[in-house]
């Protein structure tokens, strides 16, 4: 399941690993932890396990019927991610690192979490695992999410306000990198994007690619076909890279990654690194960046608070460039109506961040025979959005330019 | 830039651009050297400083929020080499700073201001080689950095790269004054000199910040002490503006006396 092939640190030009020294030795240390035991079989059928029996893999992999017909054209195939314990995919990865951190003799664990999602499945892999998390999370991001900071103490894990910078992610991650630092000789860094430095973006992507293993086995399973496109939303862009990885060379598949439009491209407002972002040095990789042009790193805005982060991961970058993933945007207006139809046609309540990815689907389904079909990764469940759902649905709040839409 | 060759250890000041203005800093700048600074730091600002603690961390966003941009460190430094022509100057950023302006116009023009060198702490010797390039193209020098835990095979391997000096962060940690160092440090020092030899001398910084830290660095075999956070601790808490140039004066001639051998 694991890639044995020596880790190579560049994706392209991108990637990399612009760390400070001190940290130089912890990543070599990982960087030989991961090789030696993520290619054990005893590693992988302990982590197959917790997987199967703790978090509840496989996952369905779900033909939304009501909603294909609502939309016309290609069927619409949800992959449950939606499903899994903790309520996203952000579990396949702490898991997995939880349980190296393990087998590398690292009790503490630290973590950055935007929304509260990583923060709350850390905290849950490292219960079960019986390690020690502490959570870096942006001041702004906690009083947002109050119920993710209820969650995570009580699964046992110790959350630290960051008050730096912008308070939100970018700086959670800086505040973790800088814990790392201190207390470099002791202490894991799960990191729950697949971002930041090598060999992190590699790391994220093999523990998230279960997604994408599953989808092809499951499409050809039930339809005996690959699907003709898969769509996945982009943040940092770790459910994405997993649901893509196993259909990069698979070139009839189409892939699409949808990043937060926010308020529009052209408003300033969104977090879409990809689409309006340039190249640059963030968090020890390099990658696109929302910055300005003195290379100061901008504030972002979206409506969901997973997708908001100025950067993305390495591979990303390069899947750009080379052509092979197209990279839209969408906006956080057509994001709240896709989370609506959802719920309406389906019964199934979306996480803001994958409504992104579901409204992207419509649009390119709308647009395909009725023997094609389209994979939506479901990567988390919308609980924890009600609130701002409830704010945004009130009569005149939306504010977005309808004419911004990039397709 | 090659610190002299002399019997007592060189003083490097930090100052961040354009902090706590653009005029006051000019005064800073001309106070430390006064106060007997071998060396000036002049930081550039960036939005996420992973290798700052609190002090320079403040510092930066305040400065960004000013407006101050790599071309305030440009003009600095100009201003300096007027005063001061044969004063080092060296820049203190982080890559993506240097990166977006485009490396090569980044080295030209800090040339052409009077900087002869930079420390960039989240570039490590395997992504420096289009940095080194440029700089080298220019004569500036790339001064590299290691840490307590930095194995002795990389030490070697760093100190073949580097120039100008060799940059032993003293702590593993953030930057930040600090009370008093642990045995480790000086274990460090003894170690990288052992090593490195006096092949290229060896400054060392982070939490730097009273006379009897230079003392104990001098003694044990520093070449240069790097002192920062103290310096912008004392521009952040002054209420009078007008006693801060002199008392910037007075605690960097404390910490000259402290640097002889």
């Amino acid at each position: 399941m694991i890639s044995k092939s020596r880790l190579d640190g560049k994706f392209g030009k991108y990637g990399g690993k612009f760390i400070p020294e001190t940290l130089v030795p912890a990543i070599e240390e990982l960087e030989s932890g991961y090789e030696k035991y993520c290619t054990q079989r005893s590693f992988r059928e302990e982590l197959e396990s917790l997987l199967k029996n703790y978090a509840g893999r496989p996952t369905p992999l779900y033909y939304a019927k009501n909603l294909s017909r609502y939309v016309g054209g290609a069927k619409i195939l949800l992959k449950r991610e939606d499903l899994l314990h903790g309520g996203a995919h952000k579990i396949n990865n702490t898991l997995g690192q939880a349980l190296l951190a393990k087998k590398m003799n690292k009790k503490r664990i630290i973590a950055e979490t935007g929304a509260g999602q990583h923060g709350v499945a850390t905290a849950i892999a490292c219960a079960v695992l019986g390690l020690n998390a502490e959570i870096y999370m942006g001041s702004i991001d906690m009083s947002r999410q109050k119920m993710n900071v209820f969650r995570m103490e009580l699964l046992g894990g110790k959350v630290h306000p960051v008050k730096s910078g912008t308070q939100t992610l970018k700086d959670a991650i800086n505040d973790a990198l800088r814990d790392w630092i201190t207390n470099v000789n002791n202490t894991y860094y799960l990191l729950g994007s697949a971002v930041g430095p090598h060999p992190y973006p590699t790391i994220v992507r093999d523990f998230q690619s279960v997604i994408g293993r599953e989808i092809k086995q499951q499409m050809l399973e039930a339809l005996h076909r690959l699907p003709s496109a898969i769509i996945a939303c982009v943040g940092g862009g770790s459910n994405s890279i997993g649901s893509f990885h196993q259909f990069i060379n698979e070139s009839n598949v189409l892939l699409y990654g949808v990043e937060a439009g926010g308020k529009g491209i052209r408003s300033g407002e969104h977090s879409a690194s990809l689409c309006a972002g340039s190249e640059g040095i963030l968090h020890g990789m390099k990658s696109y960046l929302l910055q300005d042009e003195f290379g100061q790193i901008l504030g972002t805005h979206s409506v969901s608070a997973g997708l908001d982060y100025p950067a993305v991961g390495p591979e990303h970058a390069y899947l750009k460039d080379t052509k092979r993933v197209r990279y839209v945007a969408c906006n956080d207006d057509d994001a709240v109506d896709a989370f609506l139809l959802l719920c309406r046609y389906e019964g199934i309540i979306p996480a803001l961040e994958s409504s992104h990815a579901v409204s992207y689907a419509m649009k390119i389904a709308k647009k395909m025979n009725s023997s094609d079909s389209v994979v939506v990764t479901l990567s988390g469940r919308g609980d924890k959005d009600m609130d701002i759902i409830m704010d945004y649905t009130k009569p005149g709040t939306r504010k977005n330019k309808r004419d911004d839409r990039k397709t | 830039m090659q610190l002299k060759e002399k019997n007592e250890c060189a003083l490097i000041c930090y100052v961040l651009a354009g902090y706590p203005d653009r005029r006051m800093c000019n005064k800073v700048v001309d106070a430390l050297v006064r106060g007997g600074a071998d060396i000036i730091e002049i930081g550039i600002p960036f939005s996420d400083p992973i290798a700052d603690g609190p002090t320079l961390q403040k510092a930066s966003s305040l400065a960004i929020r000013k407006g101050i941009t790599a071309a305030d460190a440009l003009h600095l430094a100009r201003n300096i080499r007027d005063n001061f022509s044969d004063l080092p100057i060296i820049a203190m950023t982080y890559s993506n700073i240097v990166i977006k302006m485009g490396l090569h116009k980044f080295m030209k023009d800090a040339k052409a201001s009077g900087f002869d060198g930079f420390i960039l702490p989240d570039m490590p010797i395997e992504e420096s080689q289009q940095y080194y390039k440029n700089a080298s193209a220019y004569g500036l020098s790339t001064v590299f950095l290691v840490s307590p835990n930095t194995s002795g095979p990389r030490i070697k391997q760093i100190s073949s790269v580097t120039t100008g000096f060799l940059y032993l962060v003293s702590i593993l940690g953030v930057t930040g004054a600090r009370i008093s160092f642990e045995n480790y440090s000086i274990d460090a020092l003894k170690k990288v000199k052992r090593i490195i030899g006096s092949k290229i001398p060896v400054g060392i910084g982070f939490g730097i910040s009273k006379p009897e830290h230079v003392k104990i660095m001098s003694n044990s075999g520093a070449d240069a002490v790097v002192v920062a956070s103290s310096i912008i601790n004392m521009i952040t808490e002054s209420t009078n503006r007008g006693s801060l140039v002199n008392e910037i004066r007075e605690y960097t001639k404390s910490l000259k006396a402290a640097c002889g051998k």
